[in-house]
């Protein structure tokens, strides 16, 4: 269960937004970090994995099999996307909700290993008790998790996470972190999460994908990345790579002296 | 100072659906069978009421007796039974079926609670058709006959569900391009309309605005027939795609990433649509309430899983159909008013009701 991208180019109409983007082979039960600042490419990327957008060029292999040959079904069966914008006001519950995830293959009737399914994946992320509750009085944090649980309950070979902690407190930062981590791990599934926060990329990811203006800037060991003066240049601050006491690695970050004007897209 | 607060809240009470979800979800599906079947029941009595009234005062036990065998009480019953009332009674539930159907999938794929046939221009345009044949004569399939105003009425609507379709095809059209796509249809559909009522003649124009008001006296057994045959092949087409339209509530960005094909699901949709909503406006004229108070009922009682949400809006689209087809009937004895005054006079008391309880349900 291999993920390569090789040479992949996006364009929305005549504005180029990935560029020949490569990566290495990206191994199975591998947590990739996507890193990059606002408008780098990285939802573009994920789209374009998850068949939401057309690659004008270039090619996405899984398993050594080109995911634009497999069919609608098969590729999202296959690979799962949960995009930036989550939450909605339709009126499900959060069961429902995962249960449609799961629902999109497999036939009209709802089978009581599908409804165990579900359960088992609201345990894991701790969240049994928002089962009967509104999606649509759901908070943005508690919206996010469920969506990290729609993406789990499939199953897939390759999860993309566009950015799933930017609404968690602390507590479920990690939490959910740690547990699309040890799925990732037992399933044997890529799992690439588009993340702000380079402490919490340090802390989660095998490998570390740094995107910018839709341009692969560094790729590689979470450390070796975050280490790199790339780092500090495409964010534009100062940066360095630190070790806590306990042995994890941080990031310390600050505005340099002369704060550079900058223009968020 | 104490730094070691405890992340993770206390549970002070056992939840018993946060012990078992399945549970609750078995029993929340349980509950819904319950609610169809009840609202089923309800969609019986209010028809066999229906049927019942009406002038001639006959009691229910002889109307019954002439519906299961039409020459019990002679000839007379006869006629008034299955020629009168009958038709009535039955177009009434199949036209209220159809438009409480097919609001619920134009909300549901146009993700607006607000889109309906009426409001999207669709019933405006029927209106058009109809003051068109009736003022001008002009029809659009030649020499039809009779039939020219209910024939005009049916393919301005599913001209006007077409342009919509053909907007939904338009490059970076959403669902809200749509909604303002139906609306700017509605509103020059309308300048249409009053143009043609002005060059109307009296006779003319108040056949125009019977038109306008709906009403359920041109039933014939012709249309039940042709209307039962196209809720039959629609509604399981639509229960088929039941999981992939639900996924599409959550946004459609969501719904891709699940594998549906939105811009066909849109499509096949649409189509469906356009053949109810463009049949039950020729069938009646313009009914502009069901549509919108159908799904929204069956939305407060079983939610948006479209295997309950789509029978349960068309259930109480006909509930709603047949209940102001009684009134209709019963306000002055001897009067039959048309019945699109009727349910917007007591649906939409009834709708705002609904709708401010449950804002307050959501306050507590």
């Amino acid at each position: 269960m291999t993920l390569i991208i090789d040479k992949l180019t996006v364009s929305y109409g005549n504005r180029q937004v990935l560029h020949q983007v490569s990566t290495e082979a990206l191994a199975p039960g591998s947590f990739i970090g996507l890193i990059g600042p606002n408008a780098a490419g990285k939802s573009t990327l994920f789209k374009a994995l998850g068949g939401l957008i057309r690659a004008r060029s270039g090619t996405m292999d899984l398993d050594g099999k080109s995911l634009d040959a497999l069919s609608r079904t098969e590729r999202a069966r296959q690979v799962v996307y949960m995009p930036q914008a989550y939450g909605c006001n339709a009126a499900l519950t959060v069961f429902e909700s995962v249960l449609l995830a799961l629902k999109q293959e497999g036939g009209w009737r709802v089978g009581g290993d599908q409804i165990a399914r579900v359960s088992a994946t609201l345990d894991t992320l701790s969240i049994p008790h928002l089962s009967d509750r509104p999606i649509g009085a759901l908070s943005g944090g508690q919206a996010q998790m469920v969506a990290v649980a729609q993406c789990l309950v499939r199953a897939p070979r390759l999860m993309l996470l566009d950015e799933p902690t930017s609404a968690l407190d602390l507590h479920h930062q990690l939490s959910i972190l740690t547990r699309v981590h040890e799925e990732a791990r037992r399933g044997g599934m890529v799992v690439i999460a588009a993340l702000h926060d380079l402490n919490l990329a340090a802390k989660f990811c095998d490998r570390l994908i740094l995107l910018r203006n839709g341009h692969v800037v560094a790729e590689g060991e979470t450390r070796k990345v975050l280490a790199l003066p790339a780092i500090g240049e495409t964010y534009q601050v100062t940066t360095s790579l630190e070790t806590s006491r306990s042995g994890n690695a941080y990031v310390d970050a600050r505005l340099p002296e002369r704060i550079p004007v900058r223009a968020v897209a | 100072m104490n730094t070691h607060a405890d992340p993770q809240p206390v549970p002070t009470a056992i939840d018993p659906v946060a012990a078992n979800p399945a549970l609750g979800y078995r029993s929340r599906i349980g509950r819904r069978l319950a609610l169809v079947g009840l609202l089923t029941a309800f969609l019986f009595v209010s028809f066999m009421v229906d049927i019942t009234n009406g002038p001639g005062n006959f009691s229910l036990k002889i109307v019954f007796d002439t519906l299961l065998d039409a020459r019990a009480h002679g000839v007379k019953l006869e006629v008034v039974v299955w020629d009168y009332r009958l038709p009535v009674a039955v177009t009434a539930i199949l036209v209220g079926a159809m438009l409480g159907a097919a609001g619920a999938e134009m909300q549901t794929i146009l993700n607006n609670p607000l889109a309906e046939p009426f409001t999207l221009g669709v019933s405006s345009a029927a209106s058009f058709g109809a003051a068109l044949a009736i003022v001008t004569g002009m029809s659009v399939i030649p020499n039809i006959g009779p039939l020219i105003v209910t024939i005009n009425a049916f393919f301005f609507a599913l001209g006007t569900c077409a342009l919509l379709l053909l907007a939904s095809r338009l490059r970076g059209a959403g669902a809200d391009t749509m909604v303002l796509f139906g609306i700017a249809i509605f509103f020059t559909f309308n300048a249409l309309l009053a143009m043609m009522q002005y060059a109307a003649s009296e006779d003319e124009l108040s056949r125009i605005v019977f038109w306008m008001m709906g009403s359920l006296s041109r039933a014939s057994w012709e249309k039940i027939q042709l209307g039962a045959l196209l809720l039959a092949l629609i509604l399981p087409f639509c229960m088929l795609r039941s999981w992939q339209l639900t996924a599409l509530r959550m946004g459609e960005e969501t719904a891709r990433s699940m594998g549906v094909d939105v811009g066909r699901l849109r499509i096949e949709l649409l189509i469906c649509i356009s053949l109810l909503a463009a049949t039950a406006v020729s069938f009646v004229g313009t009914v502009g309430f069901v549509g919108l108070v159908g799904p929204h009922i069956a939305r407060m009682l079983v939610g948006e899983d479209q295997r309950f949400f789509l029978p349960l809006s068309a259930i109480v689209g006909a509930l709603v159909l047949s209940i102001a087809s009684i009134v209709s009937k019963t306000v002055t004895p001897g009067v039959l008013y048309p019945i699109g005054i009727v349910t917007a006079l007591i649906g939409v008391p009834v709708f705002v009701s609904l709708i401010l309880s449950t804002r307050k349900e959501k306050l507590r």
